[in-house]
């Protein structure tokens, strides 16, 4: 799977390479691929636009659960909860991670916007949770510090 | 590979709602760690999550190398008791797990 995956992108970029002739341009090739999977976007705004989202307004209908203090950052549990209708699909960002992509939940029929996960955290960083409802993004965010040396704080 | 994945999956309902919580046995490594030679251990995560009641598809969630190790899930779908619920995940090196439950 990984192996198929990486020689279609490998191909992908050196046709659209050598389709535009330099070095630089397969540069580009390459931001589009990024652009593709938002997991693989390694900052917060790249991310944002690889899952297509232009803009986002901020929203006190939706809440983002989490600790003020990761004891652990291995392990930070996360919720994102919406009051919001018609809730498609609810996004959770963590800006300061190496991929901030964290994970997208398409909602189905019948089920509630809420949404409880558990996450890796790098570093101390805003959680952001982005929730569609219609067309339209809406999102909340909540800071997370993490202490390390497992103290506690 | 023949490692094994456990997947555990509890359904409960109240008041019409349906709370479905899980749990897979997944060492989730985001290929940015290095064992003790300095090599990168490769990315090893589970990238889609398929949860169905009554063979409707209530919830697809993608997820990334961000998401824990052991991933827990939780969320809640209006439904009732008597529904088969169905979770089945596919992780970036094609295995394959899933787990069903009837809600009581």
């Amino acid at each position: 799977m990984k192996r198929r995956k990486f020689l279609k992108n490998t191909l992908a970029i050196t046709a659209t390479g050598a389709a535009l002739g330099t070095g630089l341009v397969s540069g580009t090739a390459l931001a589009k691929e990024e652009k593709a999977n938002p997991f693989k976007a390694t900052s917060l705004e790249e991310a944002l636009k690889a899952a297509g989202i232009t803009e986002h307004e901020e929203s006190d209908k939706i809440t983002v659960k989490a600790p003020d203090l990761a004891e652990n950052a291995a392990v930070v549990p996360v919720e994102v909860n919406s009051s919001l209708e018609d809730v498609s699909e609810i996004r959770i960002f963590i800006a300061e991670n190496p991929t901030p992509h964290a994970a997208n939940f398409a909602m189905g029929e019948g089920s509630e916007a809420i949404v409880k996960c558990r996450f890796k955290m790098g570093k101390s960083s805003d959680v952001i949770g982005v929730v569609k409802s219609g067309d339209k993004y809406y999102s909340a965010k909540k800071a997370v510090k993490v202490t390390k040396g497992g103290c506690g704080g | 590979m023949a490692k094994k994945f456990k997947t555990r999956l509890k359904v409960k309902e109240k008041d019409g709602r349906v709370n479905v919580k899980a749990i897979v046995s997944h060492p989730m490594l985001t290929g940015l760690t290095k064992d003790k030679k300095g090599n990168k251990i490769p990315e090893f995560f589970i990238q889609e999550v398929v949860i169905t009641a009554n063979d409707t598809v209530i919830m697809t969630a993608n997820w990334g190398p961000a998401v824990s190790k052991d991933p827990y899930i939780s969320l809640d779908y209006a439904g009732k008791s008597g529904d088969v619920v169905k979770l089945a995940w596919t992780d970036n090196q094609d295995n394959k797990g899933e787990a069903e439950k009837k809600v009581k």
